[in-house]
């Protein structure tokens, strides 16, 4: 669990964070979400102390970070770097086995584990005694995650690990990211200033506006109650598409009266999102009374949100 | 008498040859290795404190831009002559392109790359040996190699200060007028260049891997080293000997101390420009030198007598392509208004005011002229431009500024110098193929650099000033069309000498007393 309070760093007398305070429990993935240049890599840093802040204190588990020696904390927080940060002389393998040459693993440990975390990854074996710029931008994130991940530690910091993927890859990435087992009990943080990520991959969201978290809570409080009207307008653009991904099935239950028996007959299963649903339906003409049926169950769940 | 050839050279020097290969070697990689040393770390430090960088960078710098021979002189007084002060010198030569390169290199590091190790938990000592100095290492290379290349051209000035080299060969021929004794030493030294220019691009290619290489060097390199410098010490007399390239190669030179005085020494070959002060400082106990030096005087030393007439005369004369006076009519009466002027003891008085008074060879000049009531105000005519060369030594500056202000005072002639010519050779084919017309020679080098007569001729000749002048004069006129002008009056031989003192207290006044002296320590 981290916790951050009032934590301020200034740039030349220009504030860059200016006095946020948030938590991030344990079993979630926060997102830090805001335009560019808004403070959510300086926010990060701040947590591993690769920048030292002006003001605030910062606990990890209920222990200020200031406590131990940088390196230390550091060994014990996953970083992922906005751009993937491997590096250039090092082999895949060598890259991965950093931090734990750092912990003095021994080899057989280090390539068992490495292993392992191909294979979540699914990235193949070859790649492994190739250079960085020999992979694709894809395959590079994907290694920086599990140079992160290797050591297991219970808090992982990412700065748009995705940033430099185009939608489609994304899109996978996302699906692979999410079904990690690895993440299962940490502390995540997340940078992105991309919505449609945030939705995707956090548990809660933080939406920061010049060097300050605007509203702070789980993506149907930050989507159905905005605290004002910056953060309305901030989802104003990408509202439906995010409102019919966040609403499972499920939560259409209660209106759908003619009990959604096309659920077992188009392979859809109550996890899934309306968006989902909706897509699946809309290919295949036989569904199409399913398909309204549904559209209007959303519309009468919406109304119920939206007070 | 026959042309050697360049192979028939190499044959017959190849100890010489391989001894000076490999002390070139000795002085670059040693001087190299201890720039390394230095050189990295600094460039790590001022890396880590950039506010250090202009300073150390500035310095290294403007230590790079001292000549090299001068460079060599300031470091007598603290290092004495040898290997020593060779090695400081290289080793400063090399400093800069090596801090250089390290900085460059270790501040050209991708940024995010720092801050990707360091966010992984990499302390600095880490950070430096992981990521800075394996991605820098090309640059750092580069360096090195630059470093390389100019240690193996610098370390033939190393002869200067006796530390041996490929110098030796190379300074020896450009005095001795000896082409094959010139490559023997430039081809060598330029081969070496590229050698280790091309090995060290090697290391380069392998990458950081390379340094594991380094490190199996090193004791190889040292062990190398160590024999160079280790072994010849092992001198039995306690006189040290220090000659000019140029002594050691001449017949009235080292070659005659052994022939006819049967002195076998292992000398040090060392410049002219510092002999005359590592021997008042006890660096070298008997020094080869010129016997109207002013430094004589100065140092407190003594000249040798030569009592079976080794050294033969050097009478100093302008010399000329007749058909050169021909073309500048009034010129020759110009010049033979210095004729017979100057004395021994005289010149050595001129000498000394410009080697140790300060005075430049210009005021010296005037002074003369206007004390002998030659100097007339200068005409500035344009009749024609006459080129006066000079050899890089303070007397011969002082002749040419004197001819000179006797032609512009004497004749509408304008005059340009071209002082400094490094040597005898270069003189001698500046005047052959008319890039000059006149410098002042001696009789002697004439006789014996120059002509290279045989062995009886030269005894015949040397015998009388008169006979060399007359023998030089008419063989130049007929091989070369170059005459020999009236003599300046100063006869500038070949001498030995010794601190007074030394040469006081074990009892030896001519050559033939350091003979018997040494024949006894032995
Ligand atoms: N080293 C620095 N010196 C001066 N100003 C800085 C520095 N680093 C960041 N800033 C400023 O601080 C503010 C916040 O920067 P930060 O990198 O945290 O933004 P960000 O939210 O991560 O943006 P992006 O999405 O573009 O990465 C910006 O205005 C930036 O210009
Ligand atoms: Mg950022």
């Amino acid at each position: 669990m981290i916790q951050v309070e009032s934590l301020t760093k200034r740039y030349n007398g220009k504030t860059a964070v200016d006095s946020i305070s948030f938590q991030a429990n344990e079993q979630e993935i926060l997102v830090l979400l805001g335009t560019s240049g808004c403070g959510k890599t300086t926010t990060l840093k701040m947590i591993n102390r690769l920048i030292e802040p002006d003001s605030g204190t910062i606990l990890i588990d209920g222990k200020s970070i200031r406590e131990q020696q940088a390196e230390q904390l550091r060994m014990g927080i996953g970083f992922v770097m906005q751009h993937s940060g491997l590096f250039p002389h090092y082999t895949i393998r060598q890259n991965i086995a950093v931090v734990p040459k750092l912990l003095k693993w021994s080899p057989k440990q280090t390539e068992q584990r490495t292993q392992e975390l191909l294979e979540k990854l699914h990235l193949s074996e070859d790649v492994l005694n190739r250079y960085p710029q020999e992979l694709s931008g894809g395959q590079q994130q994907r290694v920086g995650i599990a140079r992160a991940l290797i050591a297991n530690t219970p808090v992982l910091l990412m700065d748009e690990p995705f940033g430099a993927l185009d939608t489609i890859t994304k899109a996978d990435i996302h699906a692979e990211f999410k079904s990690l087992q690895e993440l299962k009990n940490k502390t995540v943080v997340l940078v992105t200033h991309d919505v449609q990520e945030a939705f995707e991959l956090g548990h809660r969201i933080a939406l920061m506006d010049n060097g300050k978290i605007i509203q702070i809570g789980t993506r149907e409080e930050i989507i159905y109650r905005p605290k004002n009207s910056f953060v309305s307008e901030f989802f104003a653009e990408n509202r439906l598409l995010l409102e019919y991904k966040l609403t499972s099935i499920s939560a259409l239950m209660p209106y759908l009266h003619e009990s959604g028996n096309f659920l077992n007959q188009s392979n859809l299963s109550e996890s899934d999102s309306t968006w989902h649903a909706l897509q699946k339906l809309s290919t295949d003409k036989t569904h199409a009374l399913d398909y309204e049926r549904l559209s209007q169950a959303f519309g009468e769940y919406r109304k119920s949100q939206i007070r | 008498m026959k042309q050697q050839s360049l192979w028939e050279f190499v044959v017959e020097q190849h100890e010489k040859l391989f001894s000076q290969i490999l002390e070139h070697l000795g002085l670059t990689f040693l001087s190299l290795f201890l720039a390394i040393l230095v050189g990295v770390p600094l460039g790590i430090l001022i890396a880590r404190n950039r506010k250090l960088a202009n300073p150390v960078l500035g310095i290294a710098g403007i230590l790079q831009t001292v000549p090299s021979i001068a460079l060599l002189g300031f470091m007598i007084p603290a290092f004495g002559i040898g290997a020593t002060p060779a090695i400081v010198a290289l080793l400063i030569y090399a400093l800069l392109p090596i801090i250089r390169n390290t900085y460059t290199g270790i501040t050209g590091v991708n940024p995010l790359l720092i801050e990707s190790a360091t966010a992984l938990g990499m302390n600095k000592r880490q950070l430096l040996f992981n990521i800075q100095l394996p991605l820098a290492m090309p640059v750092i290379m580069a360096g090195i190699r630059t470093a390389a290349v100019i240690n193996v051209g610098v370390a033939t000035l190393a002869s200067f200060v006796a530390a041996g080299g490929l110098g030796e060969f190379i300074f020896g021929g450009i005095s001795l007028n000896n082409t094959n004794m010139i490559l023997a030493g430039a081809i060598p030294a330029a081969l070496l260049a590229i050698l280790l220019d091309q090995c060290i691009a090697l290391l380069q290619k392998s990458g950081y891997a390379s340094l594991r290489y380094l490190k199996l060097g090193i004791p190889i390199l040292l062990a190398i080293v160590a024999v160079i410098y280790v072994w010849p010490s092992a001198s039995k007399s306690d006189l040290k000997f220090g000659f000019t390239p140029e002594f050691m190669g001449r017949q009235d030179g080292d070659l005659g101390l052994r022939s006819v005085y049967g002195i076998q020494i292992k000398p040090k070959v060392v410049s002219d420009a510092i002999m005359y002060k590592a021997a008042s400082e006890g660096e070298l106990d008997v020094i080869s030198g010129y016997s109207t030096d002013g430094r004589i005087q100065v140092f407190d030393l003594l000249v040798l007598e030569d009592d079976k007439n080794i050294f033969p005369p050097y009478y100093a004369a302008p010399i000329i392509k007749t058909k050169t006076l021909a073309k500048f009519p009034g010129l020759k009466d110009a010049l033979d208004l210095l004729a017979g002027k100057i004395s021994d003891s005289l010149m050595r008085d001129l000498n000394y005011k410009t080697d140790f008074q300060n005075l430049t060879p210009e005021k010296v000049a005037k002074d003369f002229l206007t004390e002998n009531g030659l100097l007339k105000e200068k005409r500035n005519g344009n009749a024609g431009t006459i080129r006066i060369g000079s050899k890089i030594f303070g007397e011969q500056y002082i002749l040419v500024a004197i001819y000179k202000m006797l032609i512009e005072g004497n004749t509408d002639y304008q005059v340009e110098t071209k002082t400094g010519l490094g040597g005898t050779k270069i003189c001698f084919d500046a005047l052959a193929n008319d890039a000059i017309d006149l410098y002042p020679e001696y009789t002697g080098t004439g006789l014996l650099v120059l002509l290279n007569p045989s062995q009886e001729t030269i005894r015949k000749v040397s015998q009388h000033p008169d006979k060399t002048y007359d023998y030089v004069n008419a063989a130049f006129k007929k091989q070369y069309g170059i005459e020999w002008l009236q003599p300046i009056g100063f006869n500038n031989a070949y001498a030995l000498m010794m601190r007074q003192k030394q040469a006081a207290s074990l009892g030896i006044r001519s050559i033939s007393d350091l003979k018997d002296y040494l024949d006894k320590a032995n």
